[in-house]
């Protein structure tokens, strides 16, 4: 990354949080990206909406629970969290089923919001 | 933009989600078992049809050839081998591939 | 892996000395970890390794420094929130100390 240059990143979550890796290896590689001061904001879309999900409990599937975390990106000036309306609606649920406070944007916005990044991560 | 589809269109999502998201002037590249999607026939090709109005689609030759449907390709969508596909990735500023 | 011994009882430790299992700490295992690291623990030292603990059950992840730095200064009063503080407490780290300590992973992010 070039010096100084602060840039626009958005992590895009797509996967369901249990049945693959890779919404806890998204959720790590966020929490690293912090240290670099860039400007960083996560998007949910699709099955990634349940990420955010209130009320998980991982203990009979003997996994962990890495919900809370998202509640901890806060404090790592993480603040830009991004759902996206269809994917919510598509699933039965509402703002007021996720764990922490988030932006819903309808498909439109949420492209027309890609379209401003620097780089886009997908996971 | 650069959007990267690799999943069948026959057994997920993913295309839709993509196209969802494709704004006017933005380039589609589907390769692997994403391909199936351009071919004559094929229940997603309405699909691509409509975004072909606004958006440039490309397809990985490569993986056409590999399943037997290069021929079957519909007007409108451009093959590429994988130079093509490097250029596709070093001309737009932005990639998202949609897992 | 290797193991820490105390009081007869032996607690599983990682490559680098990070207890495995957390639901297994004390703070007699705290002290002996903490000895290891050539660190004697005061009133100050628990008041971090405690607000670890609180923070990991809370968010299920050991803080970055810069993120405890912040916390604690908002918890404990802004006097405590600076690198100095708490690397006085903690020379080689107060994320990688005092997590050791603390029993906690170590945080993400920190190489």
């Amino acid at each position: 990354m070039s010096e100084g240059a602060i840039k626009k990143f958005l992590f895009v979550n797509r996967k369901a949080p249990y049945g693959s890796v890779y919404a806890l290896e998204g959720l790590e590689v966020v929490l690293i990206s912090a240290a670099f001061d860039q400007d960083v904001g996560l998007a949910f879309l699709d099955d990634g909406v349940y990420q955010l999900a209130k009320g998980q409990n991982t203990k009979a599937i003997e996994t962990k629970n890495f919900s809370p975390t998202y509640r901890a990106l806060e404090g790592y000036d993480i603040e830009k969290l991004y759902v996206e309306r269809e994917s919510l609606e598509a699933r039965g649920l509402t703002e007021d089923d996720l764990l922490v406070d988030v932006q819903v944007l309808g498909a439109t916005e949420m492209a027309a919001l890609m379209d401003e990044m620097d780089v886009m991560i997908s996971f | 933009m650069l959007h990267i589809v690799n999943k069948s269109p026959g057994e997920r999502a993913t295309l839709d989600s993509c196209l969802a998201h494709v704004r006017p002037g933005h380039s589609v590249l589907l390769i692997e078992d994403a391909v199936y999607a351009a071919t004559k026939g094929h229940a997603a090709a309405a699909k691509i049809q409509a975004a072909l109005a606004t958006a440039k689609v490309f397809v990985l030759a490569a993986d056409l050839e590999a399943r037997a449907r290069a021929g079957a390709v519909i007007d409108g969508v451009v093959q590429v081998d994988y130079k093509g596909f490097v250029e596709l990735v070093t001309q737009n500023p932005r990639v998202q591939s949609w897992l | 892996m290797g193991t820490i011994e105390v009081s007869g009882k032996s607690y599983e430790v990682d490559e680098e000395g990070y207890l495995v299992d957390l639901s297994q700490w004390n703070e007699e295992l705290a002290g002996e970890i903490a000895k290891a690291e050539k660190i004697e623990m005061s009133e100050s030292h628990w008041e971090v390794v405690n607000f670890l603990r609180e923070y990991y059950n809370e968010y299920q992840i050991a803080p970055a420094v810069r993120v405890l730095t912040k916390a604690i200064g908002k918890k404990l009063g802004p006097d405590k929130g600076s690198n100095q503080y708490l690397y006085e407490l903690f020379p080689y780290g107060p994320a990688k100390q005092a997590c050791k300590i603390a029993g906690l992973p170590k945080p993400t992010g920190c190489v």
